[in-house]
This record gives structure tokens, C-alpha cells and sequence, in this order.
């Protein structure tokens, strides 16, 4: 039976949040990575058939989403869905964050423990790897840095089609946001690993073996951090293990929310 | 009229290979190319330079500054206003300009300018920039916040020379708690500021409600002519009316004893692979956030291979024939200015007068010509078309200064 998707808008801190939802049963919290995300992918598609899924499109990302100027960092857009999700009646969300996504899952984590679920950390930015860099999208283009989130990288054509310029302007807006949001430090905060040692839910840690945006160190970062976590690596696939192998990653997420 | 020598400090002595090797000579080519040893002998060339220009009676010097690029050497334009303040006697310090969103205090900016123009009596033309897209990154600095920071900037750089300390601002992306710099401008209410551009309107827009003169960075004749057309309307929409003393204009020319040696040198302008700035890389020269999602939409694509450079390209004869570079003898050389001045009605004129690998000995040549035989030509072509300086024209410093708005002043966004 196909998935049937849901599409609202809501009011939260001021800002109209666009929201995909599908499914019933467990609410589960699919927040997308810092490129954006297409509506549909089979992911989301795969997480639907056992759960309530609710994916926000962060707010100001995409060519049609409204920019909330007021945003300073992660950690507002994470305040921000916890209002939504509090709002909304939504009790003990699972999260799955995806890259950039997983940032704010940690975050989101951190806010209120005993209001989330399980979380799935899907190659998360957040931390400061020791031995290398996180992926400085400033400097390479727009579809280089898209490509990069994939081991093979003619996989990014598959899921997202030829380049036009719509998609570009996107990849764009998208950009700034990232910009807006998490320009200094880069792609991590410097307090997050404290805040992570008393998040003591369980989470799934999970990393592409070729992740080429966020250094693999930092799947054990978070594992340190985190009193309740372990570690699975997906075997040929990069950042974005959620368009690349879909099918293991609903696997793995499905498997571990239900347990 | 006021009229400027500018040269951009070309690094001529970088490995013009290996910039052609890695594709890009900004930000990320390599530092390792820069020789230090011919770095010293350029910048005190440049010193030489400006201390002739002041000899043969050039009203001023026209100084900038870029970062991580071949194309400028000066990292900071203050260094080099404050050795004129010290070596020469006369000429004004125009700085086109301060990069302001790449300062993190802006109070330390305006204790640098206020010494500049003590140490140089009041000879400091304090210009202000927002600095190209490769800049922010060079420095660290968030191209998404660069209008709202050079705004920010621009006041409290105003503030702190104008109104009696301690005070206190409180920002968006700057706040000083105590402001009470115990350096302040000799010039009142401050030195002037203008405002360089190629072409943004927002720039154009600001600098016009400001009334501060906007100067066109080598526009062709028309688009010149657009800009001014478009300051004006805004000028008029805030209650005055602009003139020669609100425009500026740079232009890339080369004077020499024959028009041979001219035109070989004039070539040089496009030393840097033909671009105003040398090889550039489309998303480091305007990244995400520095102008608007559609401003940028064309370089996005452009970045990706979906369509041509925005920029456009043209070639040394087309350039030649828009009289973007002129190039000649004194009097072939004042001839093409008069042309322009008729045209564009400047009455701030700076040329660009060396670039690339024009040699020391020719550079000179180029300013003794330009101080002897052009300006004094061209100071006679300005007067006969009224063309006068904001200095001649008693413009006011800013807007809120004025005392002719046809309507109350409204605060300048």
C-alpha cells in the first residue's frame, strides 16, 4: 500500500515550519541533512510503514521555505522542534538526525532526555574531530559537495536527477542557512560532548565506512560521549547513508526503535 | 576636481604558471608562491611610487587592500596610509577602502583612521568597503551576515569619531561596551568617506542615502552613466540633488613617451589571465549569502558548468574601444579622459595607472606624465565642464550634515 504523506505548516517561535508527516504508531523525528532534502525518498518512505514519521524542512532551507532571519545557531532550530513537537502532543519522539540533521538530534537530546525517545546519529555533524577536518562546503561547489556526500558518486544522480538551476539555487539557500546557523565554529559545538554525558538515552550510532564529509572519528566521539550508545558502520557508503543505502539503514534504524 | 594615482600593488613575481596549473588564483592558490625577498623590493617600489606622485602634484593616492590573492599585495590598507601620513606632505589618503564586515572591532578601525588623519593633518579620505566573497573567507568572516556587519560597522566606526565618550553599542554581530577611543579624527565631523563599486545596487542605494560619493570601479561609459542615473533618483527620493562632487570614477590607464610603449604596458592591465582579480573561482568570489539567492543564481550556475561566466569576457581591443583601458601619450591620454569626463561628469577622477610587470622605471615615467602633463590638462577640462570635488563643492560629510534637503533628513537605513 503506498505511503500517504501529509503536508502542514505551523506556527513555531514566529516562523511558518513546513512539515512532511506519514504513518502512525511510534512518532519518529527524521531531521534532514544541511543540503536539504527532497520530499520523498525511500527512507522516509521505508520508516513510514512502522512509524509516525514527522520531517520538518529546517526552517529557511529551500527555495520556498520561509527564512526565520532571527536564527543564530543549531541549537535554535532544536529549541524550535522541541516547541513544535510539545505544541503538537508529541511525547518521547525517537529522533534519526541525518549529518547536519544529527547535530540537532543531539541537541535536541540534550533539551529535554526524558522527552525523547531513541535516536539514530547518522554520520552527525556536532563534534570536533581530533584528527581531521569536517568538510568545508565554503570552498568546494555546490554539486561537489553534494557528490561527496555519496561513496559512489553517480549514485547523487540517481536520487537527485540532472543538475538545473533550480536545483542549484537550492543547494544555494540551503548553503546560506548552513552559514547562518554553524559558520564558527564549523559544523560542531564546543559544548555539545559536556551536555551529551547525561543524555542517557539509547542511541544508534551510525557511519558510512567512506563517510567523506564527516571524519569517521566522530561516530567514536559520540560513543564516548554518550553514556547509552553504540556503533554500526555501513559497509561501501558514504555521508549520506540515508540516500545511499536506504534500504540497510531503515533496517538498522527499524530494528533498533522496535527492540 | 580630485585626481588620484592608484595602482592595485601587483605581486608581479608569483609563479604565473602554477596559478594557471591550479586554475585559481585566489584564497587556496598557495602561499608558498609568494617570494618574500621580491615582496620587500615591490613594496618599497610602491613607497617610490607614491612619493613621486606627490612631487609631481597628483592630489592624492588611492589605496585598497585584498587578501590571499596575487593581484594586491597590500594585506592592509592603514599600513600603507600611515607610512603617507609620515612620508609625504600634501597629498590626500584616500582609502577605496576598509573591508568593514572583516573587522571584529570596529572601535580599533576607527583609532587606526583618527591617527592616520592626525599624524597626516587632515589629509585622510576614509572609504569603506564591504570586501569581495573571497575576503570573507580569507578572514573568517560570515559572508552571510557582510551587508547587515558593514552597516554595523559604518555606525559604530561613526559614532565612535563623532560623539562624545564613553558610550555604548550593543549590536547584532558587534557590541562594545565602552567606546571611548582617546583617538579621534582632526577632520570634523569626520573624514570623508566614499564608497567604491562595480555595479551592486544595494551598494549604490546606500551610499546615496548616505550621500557619501560612490566611486565606479572601471564601469564602461554606460554603465557609469546608469549608476549615476540611479544615485540620483535616489537622491532625490531623500531630498537632494547629486552632482559631479557624488561620483567618482577609476579608470586603468597608462601614460607613456610613445604610444608603442603605451599600449605594450596598457596590456599588463589584464596581467592577472585577463580578470579584474586574477582567476577567479565562482564560489569563493560570491558565496552563499554575500548578495541575494537571485543575485547569485547566475554564478551558482555558472559554478557548476550550467552556463557562462556571468562576468563576461572581452578582449584587450574590445576593452580598448569601451575606453576601459586607455593607454598613450599625454595628449592622446587626455584626450580619450576629456571624452569621459563630458560623458560621465566625475568629480573625483583616479587612474589605474600601472599594473602586472610594468617596470619600475616606466611606472614612474607613467606618474611623472600623469602629474605634469595629464592632471594639469585635465584640472582646465574640469573646469569648463564644473566638475568639482566634494572638497570644492563644500559637500556635506554625510547626509544629516546637509543644510539644503528639500525635505527633514529621515535617518538613513
Amino acid at each position: 500500500m503506498p505511503i500517504e504523506w501529509k503536508e502542514s505548516t505551523h506556527k513555531v517561535a514566529g516562523t511558518n515550519l513546513r512539515v512532511m508527516e506519514a504513518g502512525s504508531s511510534s512518532p519518529t523525528v527524521i531531521l534532514h541533512h544541511d543540503i536539504g532534502t527532497l520530499d520523498k525518498l525511500p527512507f522516509y518512505e521505508a520508516m513510514a510503514v512502522n512509524s509516525h514519521v514527522i520531517i520538518p524542512t529546517h526552517p529557511g532551507w529551500g527555495l520556498t521555505s520561509e527564512r526565520p532571519e532571527w536564527m543564530r545557531s543549531i541549537r535554535d532550530i532544536a529549541a524550535m522542534y522541541r516547541m513544535h513537537l510539545a505544541e503538537q502532543g508529541v511525547t518521547k519522539a525517537n529522533l534519526i538526525g541525518l549529518g547536519f540533521g544529527g547535530w540537532i538530534a543531539a541537541e535536541m537530546m540534550t533539551m529535554a532526555p526524558a522527552d525523547t525517545g531513541k535516536v539514530v546519529l547518522v554520520g552527525a555533524m556536532g563534534m570536533q574531530p581530533k584528527d581531521a577536518y569536517i568538510l568545508d562546503m565554503a570552498i568546494v561547489g555546490y554539486l561537489d559537495y553534494a557528490r561527496a556526500f555519496f561513496h559512489d558518486e553517480a549514485k547523487f544522480t540517481d536520487v537527485y536527477g540532472e543538475p538545473d538551476g533550480d536545483m542549484l539555487e537550492g543547494f544555494d539557500i540551503c548553503r546560506e542557512m548552513s552559514f547562518r546557523t554553524a559558520w564558527k565554529p564549523y559544523m560542531f559545538s564546543q559544548t555539545l560532548p559536556n551536555l551529551l554525558q547525561s543524555a542517557t538515552n539509547e542511541t544508534l550510532v551510525v557511519w558510512g565506512d567512506d563517510d567523506k564529509v564527516v571524519p569517521a572519528e566522530c561516530a567514536d566521539l559520540f560513543c564516548a560521549a554518550l553514556p547509552n550508545a553504540r556503533k554500526e558502520v555501513v559497509a561501501g557508503c558514504g555521508h549520506a547513508v540515508d540516500m545511499e543505502k536506504p534500504d540497510e539503514l531503515a533496517a538498522l534504524a527499524s530494528a533498533f526503535l522496535n527492540a | 576636481m580630485d585626481l588620484l594615482y592608484f595602482t592595485e600593488q601587483p605581486m608581479s613575481a608569483y609563479d604565473e604558471e602554477a596559478g594557471r596549473d591550479f586554475g585559481a588564483t585566489a584564497l587556496m592558490f598557495s602561499n608558498k608562491h609568494f617570494d618574500p625577498k621580491e615582496g620587500s623590493r615591490l613594496y618599497n617600489e610602491f613607497i617610490e611610487q607614491y612619493k613621486l606622485a606627490e612631487e609631481v602634484g597628483i592630489d592624492g593616492i588611492m589605496l585598497n587592500e585584498h587578501h590571499n590573492a596575487p593581484f594586491c599585495m597590500q594585506a592592509k590598507a592603514n599600513i600603507f596610509a600611515s607610512i603617507l601620513a609620515a612620508v609625504t606632505e600634501k597629498m590626500k589618503i584616500v582609502m577605496l577602502g576598509n573591508p568593514l564586515p572583516l573587522s571584529e572591532n570596529p572601535v580599533r578601525l576607527a583609532e587606526e583612521l583618527a591617527m592616520i588623519d592626525m599624524i597626516s593633518k587632515g589629509r585622510l579620505v576614509s572609504g569603506i568597503v564591504r570586501g569581495g566573497g573571497q575576503e570573507q573567507l580569507a578572514a573568517g568572516v560570515n559572508p552571510a551576515y557582510n551587508r547587515e556587519r558593514f552597516e554595523e560597522a559604518h555606525e559604530i566606526l561613526t559614532r565612535a569619531w563623532t560623539e562624545e565618550g564613553p558610550i555604548r553599542h550593543e549590536g547584532k554581530h558587534y557590541q562594545n561596551r565602552v567606546i571611548n577611543p582617546w583617538a579621534v579624527p582632526l577632520q570634523k565631523p569626520y573624514p570623508r568617506i566614499w564608497v567604491p563599486g562595480v555595479i551592486s545596487k544595494e551598494t549604490i542605494v546606500w551610499a546615496a542615502k548616505q550621500r557619501y560619493p560612490y566611486v565606479a570601479l572601471n564601469t564602461s561609459i554606460e554603465e557609469t552613466k546608469k549608476i549615476w542615473e540611479f544615485y540620483d533618483s535616489i537622491a532625490e527620493e531623500v531630498g537632494y540633488t547629486a552632482g559631479p562632487e557624488n561620483r567618482g570614477y577609476l579608470i586603468q590607464t597608462h601614460i607613456s613617451d610613445t604610444e608603442e610603449k603605451a599600449e605594450q604596458n596598457a596590456r599588463q592591465f589584464r596581467w592577472m589571465q585577463g580578470e579584474f582579480t586574477g582567476l577567479a573561482h565562482p564560489v569563493w568570489s560570491t558565496p552563499s549569502g554575500y548578495s541575494s539567492p537571485s543575485n547569485r543564481r547566475a554564478f551558482v550556475e555558472f559554478s557548476a558548468g550550467l552556463r557562462q561566466n556571468p562576468r563576461g569576457r572581452t578582449t584587450f581591443e574590445q576593452q580598448v574601444a569601451d575606453k576601459r583601458i586607455i593607454f598613450g601619450t599625454p595628449d592622446q591620454v587626455v584626450a580619450k579622459l576629456k571624452i569621459i569626463l563630458e560623458q560621465t561628469r566625475p568629480g573625483i577622477l583616479s587612474l589605474w595607472g600601472n599594473d602586472g610587470k610594468v617596470s619600475q622605471e616606466d611606472s614612474l615615467t607613467c606618474i611623472r606624465l600623469m602629474g605634469e602633463e595629464v592632471f594639469p590638462a585635465i584640472r582646465e577640462i574640469a573646469k569648463e565642464l564644473d566638475l568639482k570635488s566634494p572638497d570644492e563643492a563644500n559637500a556635506p560629510v554625510h547626509l544629516k550634515y546637509s543644510t539644503d534637503l528639500r525635505k527633514p533628513a529621515v535617518a538613513a537605513e
